[in-house]
């Protein structure tokens, strides 16, 4: 029986068969033992129809709730440009390789070369490579960058008020790699930054890993922070979730050596955790450190610009165990789509969407402590987007609530009792939050 | 694909005061971003109408050569046909909104693909339990060497810091265990390509955590004391680690579980049929034997007697390697392609992919140098062309395929051979493309005999002639601020 | 061919080290540039450096390999070649009269555990 996937025919298959030398398809396996080969059919579903799969698909999505999402915690409810889906549905990019073959891989390569200057821009870092798989493991990468720079020290100070998804990816590639991790205490929702100074001071650390904003949604005042980090020859690391750098002071400006975190933010789709995109920035002195792809421009013989991947002996395929990583690839198709995201965005489209994010957050905030039910988590901090408040209500209660009102209101936060927290992006409206607020009246 | 270059870079379309995207209004007055914690600095972000940037992206791909574009022999990457069904249902609207921290009882549907995928991919592994956390396969690769490493620890036994990998295995392998913290031992291959059994024997002992393999072999050769193998390393108390890579001729035939693997890893991004993307995203699930489930990463799927799903967190894990469920949009279309292609179909999978590749090696081997003779799995390695005396190397064979529509296969790997040409068919590909394939095969060997500086030359019909590698690493221009 | 210079000393993976008084010039010999080809980058230590025979001190690179350095003997890095740093072809251009680090020697007696040009060359043929 044909199938649609699979284009020989029998006599095709006759004819080659004879050219392979053998009688049978068996006979290709002549060499394998007998007692490897599976000698019934696979335990799996038979063959499916489109129409089938597709009915399927319909009775499986149907038992997913469509929320109105105030939920963060590093992944934000975004707007996706319509031209994005359009774009990156053409199979000239997406059913391409890894662009080793450059002459015929300029549309990768022009891409990658316009993230990473995008990238490196909204940073405000140097340089940029081609993208990693999410925001934690960039920042896990981040940490063994450090202790590879730093060659005698192998210990990372993380701030507690880091992205704890992002904490526990760390800690677990620094268990495996013989990293320790020392979390840095907060205070008042922040990073301790006395703490941070007294650590730092030890001189053991290779590196500084700061969320900024943090979990919590504060932006942290890190004055001085690259200082210190920089007289003790650590790096400083700053994550952050990549929107709000087109409206925030960038790592580059607070002086960081690194710029990691997850680029969902810009465009993405939530799509229940992934494909998501791992940035990785950083100054140009460490480029020989840096894991990962990078895109250079470079000309052909004929003297046109040109670009191809570069740098290539920090990489696992030269280098192997003494690569800067493993990583071979980068996340292709969402850097494609991160960057038609900020190419129709552009500088006042970001604005916009942060100033946005921002108001509603903010509106948010003050009509829920008009309620009476709630108060402050971290009195005095600024926050951007995303904030933590205390209640008395049951949270749990509340949560359900919201659910059963279509609403996925906001997450438990993780180190804080009895609070609640959330995010507003700029597709939350007016109505839709004034709606929340109600229902959290009514509970 | 363009026979002229689109060269252009979106900064050199943008123009002050043009825009590309629509935003509803403003609706909360009187909040304000603070100048406090203000970017100080402007953006480079280009400013852009939207068609502008629909044209500038659509004539950029027109430079980009993809498997809709035509046949990619490119070994070691399993290049099959990307299904558009996957494509529908991975952009699916009932699942593209899903907030990844949503409670388990409103993403039911989501869980369910999870867990059916884990589940058919145990099977097809020969496994007990499957993750779909890893996001690539070297990302596979290293959590499936956490779970050793974890299994090794939980028992106390800490001493257990070797890996014993093969000297034709690919790069990541080694890198992956350097990431994990193991050292690296090599094992010889002999000369027909395969693990060294002889040399394997005295790097046993109480330091070895384990053996990673690829089963066909890199090389295209199917290991056959595979068995042999895997029981010294069990005996000296290691265990076996299956590299995934080379997995799409056994389907249909055997199992990696059955030929005594312990852990092992999937490209779905190659053998279930996601497209790779210009490098991603793919995925890299896991698979272990019994007894090691628990050692799996958080966050697990799993299901409640009830028949609901439920997210769990085991004391016992490695650990966390992802934010969430790893590259669940990948999982969605890979989750399609084992419907649509079913028990029936998978088969015959791996065979059609193994009858491709020894077709077009018995078809070539009289102008290419054939340094393993007999039959060869998915795909075999060629040590360029027979005929050395005009001095046209893999690299131009490559650079020429490219003129006549076929991208290049895998070069100058592995690195047992210094002119390597590594061809990987997919059971996709049809007898009439790859006759084609193997006749301007021929060509090009009659080319680098008649007219060797053509060839030397080539290619002449891409966008672009020969980059210049050696100027992009010692000239770097790693953003459009070099440009400027 | 590649060249093979008198009076220097060899190590079995391509470094040679030049000898004068109690100072050694390391370097990578012609072959091993010759099978590198364009050499785009040397990883060279920082002076001061500690560099132990037999050890891995550094790496150079071409576009498509990498090769580490392993130092032919021990002591302390007093000089690093910088040209190398925006000229990393003069290592192709001559590899003898482009050392990569200047040691302060610590132990003369190692030079007796490396290659005579004799035997290297032999190695090389």
């Amino acid at each position: 029986m044909a199938y649609k996937y699979f284009p020989h025919t029998e006599e095709d298959i006759q004819q080659m068969l004879k050219v392979a030398g053998v009688n049978t398809l068996a006979d290709l396996y002549a060499e394998v033992p007998e007692e490897l080969k599976l000698k019934r059919d696979y335990d799996i579903p038979s063959e499916m129809s489109e129409v089938d799969i597709r009915k399927h698909f319909k009775a499986l999505g149907d038992k997913n709730k469509q929320l109105v999402c105030f939920a963060g915690g590093g992944v934000y409810d975004h707007y996706t440009p319509s031209v994005i889906g359009y774009i990156t549905q053409r199979s000239e990019f997406l059913t391409s390789y890894t662009p080793y073959q450059a002459e015929i891989s300029q549309g990768t390569l022009q891409y990658i070369f316009e993230y990473q200057t995008l990238m490196a821009d909204l940073t405000g870092m140097d340089i940029s490579n081609a993208s990693m798989y999410d925001g934690a493991t960039a920042t896990a990468e981040a940490m063994m960058m450090a202790v590879a720079n730093a060659k005698k020290k192998n210990q990372v100070l993380v701030s507690a008020a880091l992205n704890p998804a992002v904490i526990r990816v760390v800690e677990t590639y620094a268990k495996y790699h013989g990293v320790t991790i020392k979390l840095i205490p907060t205070l008042n929702g922040a990073t301790d930054k006395a703490a941070l100074a007294a650590e730092l001071a030890k001189g053991e650390s290779a590196g500084v890993i700061i969320g900024q904003p943090n979990y919590y949604g504060i932006v942290e005042d890190l004055t001085g922070v690259a200082d210190m980090c920089h007289e003790q020859k650590a790096l400083l690391v700053i994550n952050a979730p990549a929107s709000t750098l087109a409206a925030l002071k960038t790592p580059g400006e607070w002086g960081a050596d690194i710029a990691v975190g997850d680029a969902q933010s810009l465009g993405l789709p939530m799509s229940f955790g992934g494909p998501y995109l791992g940035y990785f920035c950083a100054k140009e002195a460490l480029v020989r450190k840096m894991p990962g792809r990078i895109v250079g421009g470079t000309t052909d013989h004929n003297g046109k610009r040109t670009f191809v991947l570069t740098m290539q002996a920090r990489e696992q395929h030269i280098r192997r165990q003494k690569a800067t990583s493993n990583i071979c690839s980068n996340q292709g198709i969402m850097t494609l789509m991160v960057t038609i995201y900020m190419s129709l965005m552009g500088p006042q489209g970001l604005k916009e969407v942060n100033e946005q994010s921002y108001a509603g957050a903010h509106y948010l905030y003050d009509e829920l402590l008009k309620t009476g039910k709630f108060t402050p988590a971290f009195e005095g901090q600024t926050f951007f987007n995303e904030f933590v408040v205390k209640t008395s209500l049951d949270v749990g209660k509340l949560q359900q609530k919201l659910l059963d009102n279509g609403i996925l209101g906001g997450l438990k936060p993780e180190g804080v009792d009895n609070a609640i927290m959330f995010a507003v992006t700029e597709q939350r409206s007016k109505a839709e939050i004034d709606k929340l607020v109600e229902l959290i009246k009514e509970a | 694909m363009n026979s002229t270059y689109y060269g252009t870079l979106i900064f050199e379309l943008s123009k002050k005061g043009r825009k590309g995207y629509s935003l509803p209004a403003n609706e909360f007055k009187g909040y304000a971003i603070p100048a406090s914690i203000s970017r100080q600095s402007e953006t480079m972000l280009p400013e852009a109408d939207e068609q502008t940037v629909v044209r500038h992206y659509t004539n950029m791909s027109n430079n980009n050569f993809g498997v809709d574009t035509g046949f990619y022999p490119l070994g070691s990457c399993t290049m099959k046909y990307n299904p558009k069904i996957n494509e529908e249902n991975a952009t699916h609207p009932a699942f593209a909104g899903l907030h990844p921290l949503a409670p388990a009882s409103t993403v039911q549907g989501a869980l369910e693909v999870y867990y059916n995928t884990q589940k058919i991919l145990s099977e097809l592994g020969g496994m007990s339990e499957f993750t779909l956390n890893p996001f690539a396969g070297a990302h596979g690769e290293l959590t499936g060497l956490m779970v050793i490493r974890n299994y090794h620890m939980k028992r106390g036994d800490l001493k257990r810091t070797k890996i014993i990998i093969p000297d034709s295995a690919h790069g990541t392998n080694p890198a992956s265990a350097a990431v994990c913290g193991l050292e690296v031992v090599e094992v010889k291959s002999t000369a027909d390509g395969t693990v060294d059994v002889d040399d394997l024997k005295p790097l046993l002992g109480d330091g070895v955590a384990g053996m990673m393999m690829t089963n066909p072999n890199t090389l295209g050769i199917f290991e056959t004391k595979i068995p042999e193998i895997a029981k010294l390393v069990h005996e000296c108390g290691g265990l076996m680690y299956y590299d995934g890579a080379n997995l799409n001729p056994l389907l249909g035939v055997c199992r990696p579980g059955d030929m005594g693997f312990d852990v092992m890893h999937i490209n779905l991004h190659k053998t279930f049929s996601t497209p790779h993307g210009g490098g991603g995203p793919g995925a890299g699930p896991i698979g272990v034997r019994a007894g090691l489930e628990a050692y799996l990463p958080n966050p697990q799927v799993k299901k409640a007697a009830d028949g609901t799903f439920y997210v769990n967190y085991d004391e016992d894990s490695l650990g966390s390697i992802s934010g969430f469920f790893g590259n669940y949009a990948v999982v969605l279309r890979a989750y399609t392609f084992l419907l649509s292609a079913g028990k029936e179909q998978f088969a015959k999978m791996g065979s059609l992919a193994v009858l491709n590749a020894n077709y077009i090696k018995e078809s070539l081997k009289d102008c290419y140098e054939l340094p393993i003779q007999g039959l060869c799995k998915h795909e075999f390695v060629f040590n360029g062309l027979i005929d050395k005396s005009q001095h046209v190397t893999t690299l131009d064979v490559a650079k020429r395929l490219l003129d006549y529509g076929f991208h290049a296969p895998t070069i100058y790997f592995p690195l047992l051979f210094h002119e390597a040409l590594m061809i990987e068919p997919t059971e996709t590909e049809s007898k009439d493309t790859i006759d084609e394939f193997i006749k301007v095969m021929k060509q090009i060997a009659k080319e680098a005999a008649e007219d060797p500086e053509m060839v030397k030359t080539a290619p002449h019909k891409a966008p672009i002639t020969r980059v210049d590698d050696v100027k992009a690493v010692k000239e770097p221009k790693l953003t459009y601020k070099a440009y400027l | 061919m590649a060249k093979v210079i008198e009076g220097l000393y060899y190590a079995e993976s391509h470094e040679y080290v030049k000898v004068e008084g109690d100072f050694g010039y390391v370097g990578i010999t012609d072959y091993a540039q010759e099978q590198l080809g364009n050499v785009v980058y040397v990883d060279a230590p920082e002076v001061d450096d500690e560099v132990t025979q037999g050890e891995e001190f550094g790496a150079v690179e071409s576009v498509k390999a990498a090769s580490d350095l392993i130092s032919p003997v021990s002591g302390t890095v007093v000089e690093v070649n910088e040209e190398l740093a925006d000229s990393p072809e003069k290592i192709n251009e001559d590899a003898f009269a482009n050392w990569i680090i200047k040691v302060q020697l610590s132990d003369k007696s190692e030079l007796d555990n490396l290659m005579d040009a004799a035997a290297y060359e032999g190695l090389c043929s």
